[in-house]
């Protein structure tokens, strides 16, 4: 991993902290665990039409952001059935898709050298989700409570869930060269529901999350330096000790 | 225009279900309407209607200029997530570019302490919780209230607690309240109109012509006693 993918990697780290609160707390784990599956065939495509990966996942990921709002705005389907059918289907046609090394990378992540395309993006991206949730924060509070409550408030419920869902899929692209399609979903999950256990008040959940995010990314980094092992599935478990751990706190 | 709200020809359809057939209403300004009925009868669907939440066929007219403030039967929140009533209301007073004083006097007038709020919005007792939805309100400066069962799961002592001090608010403020009950003597008590929603016909009109006997006996579909405070 060269220098520049390692500091890339902490914005990608805090994105992923402040978005994941509001995952955990809307109950949308196992949505950023799935959605993160869509990018598989977008990885596909990418790799068929030579362009970076990267830039087919964010369309895929973008798409199927879009069809989970539709589905609960506009055909009134749960969200845990949307994921249930097209996801897996996702998974299925983007595994048919991509074969060999390619897969695994995708799968898992490969975090070597960067291309300026995949920098300019990783920046632009990082910023614009922190950007989201620091200026959207009070927006997102008061839809999370109710969304009648926040009609009444003045709030277009409708956009605030689309932009919330595309900065979603945006922070699942950010940090699918770290950890692939299949971790993905875990470094936005665990950090943020570690932080939901040791937090009494938003603004400590929102600094633990990110702390927890930034760290595990920085320890299973140098770890995978050290122990010459893959960097995602070491962030992952890192990540994975600090929840183990807040659960010894009553 | 004179009256708050005013519905015409009001329908909701879920799929081959309708809700809600041909509603016409009006709410006068400064007044309460209370909505009855039984479980199923889509008094919140109404309400919910009323604010744009769910697709309707038909008119609502909302008076120019109304702000309303809505406070919901119970929220679909888990107890521990950690979003203190304070966290609640200062995202509400950024919103409307509220001084955080505005926070402090809307408590006041709620009757609910800083500390209570201090902690998690899923920890709150019913009563607590209700208060805090209606100080949230508050702080938008409403000229309508809409309570969807304000007093639902609450104990008696804190149920006329409650009803005394959207009494106070209404008087205070001059709100026009719209609410949700399934206590008839409250609804004979406080009152202007009526709403009565059956599943098979829907009346409006003034307590006295709404809760009579048979009237009651046909939306129900059962017998319904209520005790009236003479004052």
């Amino acid at each position: 991993m060269t220098i520049e993918t390692f500091l890339l990697s902490i914005p990608m780290a805090i994105a992923a902290g402040l978005v994941g609160c509001f995952v955990v707390m809307r109950r949308m784990a196992l949505a950023a665990d799935a959605l993160s599956h869509v990018a598989l065939p977008g990885i596909g495509v990418a790799l068929a039409l030579h362009i970076n990966p990267i830039f087919g996942a964010a369309a895929m990921l973008f798409f199927g952001a879009l069809l989970v709002w539709a589905a609960e705005e506009k055909a009134r389907v749960s969200t845990e059935t949307i994921i249930g059918v097209l996801f897996s289907v996702a998974l299925a046609v983007g595994s048919m898709m991509t074969s060999g090394e390619d897969l695994i990378e995708a799968l898992f992540g490969n975090a070597g050298a960067l291309s300026w395309p995949e920098i300019c993006f990783s920046l632009a991206a990082s910023g614009a989700v922190v950007a989201f949730v620091v200026t959207q924060r009070n927006r997102l509070v008061v839809m999370l409570v109710s969304p009648d409550v926040a009609r009444t408030a003045g709030i277009d419920v409708q956009r605030l869930n689309l932009l919330y869902l595309a900065t979603f899929a945006l922070t699942i692209a950010l940090g699918l060269r770290y950890l692939g399609v299949l971790l993905m979903g875990a470094l936005i999950i665990i950090p943020a529901a570690t932080a939901k256990r040791l937090a009494r008040n938003l603004t400590a959940m929102l600094v633990v999350a990110v702390a927890i995010a930034v760290a595990a990314t920085v320890a299973g980094t140098w770890l995978a330096h050290g122990l010459h092992g893959e960097t995602g599935p070491l962030i992952v478990i890192v990540a994975a000790w600090c929840f183990l751990l807040s659960l010894l706190r009553r | 225009m004179d009256n708050t709200l005013e519905v015409d020809h009001l329908s909701v359809r879920f799929g081959d279900v309708e809700v809600l057939k041909d509603l016409s209403f009006q709410v006068a300004k400064g007044s309460s309407l209370a909505v009855i009925g039984p479980n199923g009868a889509g008094k919140t669907v109404l309400f919910r209607a009323l604010i744009g939440a769910v697709p309707f066929d038909g008119t609502i007219r909302w008076m120019p200029g109304a702000r309303i403030g809505y406070v919901p039967q119970k929220l679909d929140l888990e107890r521990d997530v950690p979003i203190t009533g304070m966290d609640f209301l200062r995202a509400r007073a950024r919103l409307t570019r509220t001084p955080d004083a505005h926070i402090a006097h809307a408590l006041d007038l709620v009757g609910i302490s800083r500390k209570v709020c201090e902690g998690m919005i899923g920890t709150l007792s019913g009563g607590q919780f209700q208060r805090l939805l209606i100080g949230f309100a508050l702080l938008g400066d409403p000229s309508v209230l809409m309570l969807d069962e304000p007093t639902g799961g609450i104990d008696e002592p804190g149920q006329k607690r409650l009803n005394e001090l959207i009494r106070r608010l209404q008087e205070e403020r001059g709100l026009t309240v719209l609410f949700i009950s399934h206590e008839l003597s409250v609804v004979y008590q406080y009152a202007t109109d009526v709403l009565c929603l059956g599943h098979r016909r829907a009346c409006f009109g003034p307590p006295r012509k709404i809760l009579t006997p048979d009237l009651l006996y046909e939306i129900y579909g059962a017998p319904v006693d209520y005790h009236v405070h003479d004052h």
